[in-house]
């Protein structure tokens, strides 16, 4: 990590990053019905200005000395408790700026998409008016924006967990938007505990962090590294790996990510596909002395990048609907992003490429697919569709240009971001680089595939539509957003791919000269070459159409269309168990515990019902009982004094 | 010449006869005279000790007694009285309303 720079100029305003977006959410969820008719509007100039300021801020880091590119910011102290000590600091580096620019950059592009797309918004049958609705979706998507910005800014591990928490969140209260259809409030719900699943490791993994090294700070904590013995290292890796596989829908944790698309489309452009789910990636890249550090840690995350882009990969191409298949894209996508932050050394930098590209066509697809669901009276299903182009040109153009940055067509960005990936997986000595090489090689053979067939059965072939549909083209206030990304997909490609290594070099270091099996040139030219049979091949398979009923298929294809089994796994392994488990606690409850206070109360109350008795009301009785105690306290003072008892 | 045991016999059987007749009898004026009885039959223990220690005492305490229950017979006397005039019963045993 390179030495601190002063906080000075704009730079010493890192904390109205945060603020701008956190105030306009406080403003937007509290103000009241007031608030409806320009909360929108509220919203997206609150994170368009974070994403001037970000810019100006961005500015200046570049002009500081490339060896003193950080800025730190002390706010105020977090918590304070016995050695523990966690300030609310923030930290503005190369890896956050590019992360600042990305969520409040694509952040409001969608923010300003989701105005038109919220106007034409599928009815609920709440009694909550439009503007009622809308408010509370731009409060959320403030919220969102502010809380993964301190997740990104933090420059503590627990302050990152803030963040990490606060997202989770967000994502929870607009997957479940429309909280009155049961899909969405049961997947805002499925999310929400799956990412609890990782949360756990990550919050164990503070409190490792903490017991070894005293602090979580990244820069003690980084310092404490070397200091730790490998045992360490794996399991604090691991726990931190099972949080970012929580967060960023990788396996084993990914079954969340597609069902969170039941949530508004701009969502699942912004959070689930562009910014959240991308924190994962971020933890690891943000903690890479950590993983670094230990080799079979690194192992474990290519393995679970590489197993999850083809897990995503195969499911994609078996999905028929639009966000769905988008959806499994990101998980596949991400796992492209983990196979690299594993690799480890410059692969840090080409992860975070991969992740800046896919940001912009990830958002530029869903946004596009937003717009066509928009067109077509929201249907999602791929199989009617057809023949589009013609009446939706914009969105057209705009998705096939996300299309082919997403396959890695040159010169659009995707080529730029995934074919180092490639590269740099088949640079791993020994046979994993000819495995997780391999495995990155057919992901990308698959991802052409799928996206073909979205993108030809949504755009071309003949009309499958359902009748009396009569698409037509978006509002500007949703083109011109798509048209922004468009450009960005394509030019962010060559501008990242030339740029953002050296940007990061402070970061992750220097990078070391590649020693592989295969040539960058061999390995382009196979990517290349598996990416057009894929393409062609899925656009020969769907150029005609496909059938309206999912046909008989293979063992292959039925477990692809049943998520690869993944549903089925978690009710086996986790569902049932947890069942029965909470039917043997109520049984115990019910008998074992209520038996014994219930019980106790009915000895009681019995006992006492029956001693009652004594009080007879007879004043004789009274004075037998009196005159026996005399007796007795008599017989034993004569007792005691005769010595009986001595 | 009776010594101190005879007057300490006397004593016990007064007590016995009166804590006897509070337990079998049911007129409250009855049950209040064997009150008195057993008060003085606890006097004359009193009186006999003191004067077998030589110690006056005992003699004081005796009539402390008496005045406790000269005041407590005036107190029970009216208590008998109202409850007499209410029910036009002096049976301790018809008066048992407080009970379970």
């Amino acid at each position: 990590m390179s030495e601190l720079s002063e906080a000075s100029g704009l730079l010493g305003y890192v904390w109205l990053l945060v603020a701008i977006p956190a105030a306009s959410a406080a403003v937007l969820l509290l103000a009241g019905r007031r608030a409806d008719r320009w909360g929108h509007l509220l919203g997206c100039a609150s994170v368009g200005a974070a994403f001037l300021l970000g810019l100006g801020m961005f500015g200046q880091l570049a002009d500081l000395d490339e060896h003193r590119r950080a800025v730190e910011q002390q706010l105020w102290t977090f918590l304070a408790v016995g050695d523990l000590r966690v300030d609310f600091g923030l930290l503005f580096d190369p890896l956050a700026a590019v992360f600042v620019l990305l969520i409040t950059g694509v952040g409001f592009l969608i923010h300003v998409y989701a105005v038109g797309y919220l106007a034409h918004a599928p009815h609920d049958q709440t009694h909550e008016s439009a503007g009622t609705a809308r408010r509370r979706f731009f409060g959320y998507f403030n919220l969102f924006v502010a809380a993964m910005l301190v997740l990104v800014l933090g420059n503590n591990y627990l302050l990152l967990y803030v963040g990490w928490e606060g997202v989770g969140l967000a994502s929870y209260l607009l997957i479940a938007f429309w909280f009155s259809r049961p899909a969405a409030a049961t997947a805002g719900k499925k999310a929400f505990l799956m990412n609890r699943v990782g949360d756990a490791g990550f919050i164990l993994a503070i409190f490792l962090l903490f017991a070894q090294v005293g602090t979580v700070q990244f820069s003690g904590v980084f310092a404490g590294v070397a200091g730790m013995s490998s045992t360490v290292l794996l399991v604090l890796g691991l726990l931190l790996l099972l949080g970012a596989t929580g967060k960023s829908g990788q396996f084993p944790l990914q079954a969340w990510l597609p069902d969170a698309m039941e949530g508004p489309t701009p969502v699942s452009a912004l959070i689930h596909a562009a910014t959240m789910v991308t924190a994962g990636v971020y933890l690891i890249a943000r903690s890479h002395p950590i993983f670094s550090a230990n080799l079979t840690l690194q192992t474990v995350v290519v393995s679970v990048g590489a197993a999850t882009l083809l897990i995503g990969a195969i499911i994609g191409c078996a999905k028929d609907d639009i966000k769905r298949v988008l959806a499994w894209s990101t998980v596949s996508q991400i796992g492209y992003m983990f196979l690299a932050v594993g690799l480890g050394g410059v692969a840090y930098a080409l992860g975070l490429i991969h992740l800046l590209a896919h940001g912009f066509f990830k958002a530029g697809l869903f946004l596009g697919a937003g717009s066509v669901m928009r067109g077509m009276d929201d249907q999602v299903d791929i199989r009617r569709f057809g023949g589009l182009w013609r009446f939706l040109p914009i969105t057209w153009a705009t998705f096939g240009l996300a299309w082919l940055a997403i396959i890695g067509i040159p010169p659009l960005s995707g080529f730029f971001s995934k074919d180092p990936i490639i590269a740099a997986a088949f640079d791993r000595p020994g046979w994993t680089g000819w495995l997780f090489g391999g495995a990155a090689l057919l992901g990308a053979g698959l991802t052409a595939f799928y996206m073909t067939r979205l993108f030809v059965l949504t755009f071309h072939g003949p009309k499958r539509w359902t009748e009396g549909q009569r698409p037509h083209e978006s509002p500007p206030v949703m083109t011109i957003p798509l048209i922004l990304l468009a450009v960005g997909t394509v030019a962010a490609g060559w501008l990242m791919s030339t740029s953002v290594v050296d940007w990061l070099t402070p970061v992750f270091g220097e990078a070391p000269e590649p020693h592989g099996l295969l040539s960058h040139g061999q390995v382009t030219a196979l990517t290349m070459a598996v990416v057009v049979i894929g393409g062609v091949g899925g656009w020969a398979m769907f150029r005609n159409g496909t059938a309206l009923a999912p046909a008989p298929a293979g063992p292959v294809v039925t477990a692809a269309r049943a998520n690869l089994y993944g549903d089925a796994v978690n009710a086996a392994l986790f569902e049932k168990p947890g069942r029965w488990l909470t039917r043997a606690l109520v049984y115990v409850d019910n008998k074992g515990i209520d038996g014994i206070v219930n019980g106790l109360a009915a000895a009681v109350g019995g006992g006492s019902a029956r001693i009652r008795r004594l009080q007879t009301g007879f004043v004789r009785s009274y004075a037998m009982s009196m005159l026996l105690g005399a007796l007795l306290i008599v017989g034993a003072f004569v007792a005691v004094q005769a010595g009986w008892f001595a | 010449m009776p010594g101190p045991e005879h007057y300490v016999a006397l004593s016990a059987l007064l007590f016995t006869i009166g804590a006897v007749g509070v337990l079998v009898r049911r007129n409250a004026i009855v049950l209040f005279m064997c009150i008195e009885l057993m008060l003085n039959a606890a006097n004359l223990a009193l009186v006999t000790f003191a004067r077998l220690h030589g110690d006056l005492n005992g003699q004081v305490m005796a009539f402390f007694v008496m005045v406790v229950a000269a005041a407590e017979v005036v107190v029970g006397l009216a208590i008998i009285m109202l409850i007499f005039r209410t029910r036009r019963s002096a049976s301790v045993d018809d008066s048992n309303l407080l009970k379970y």
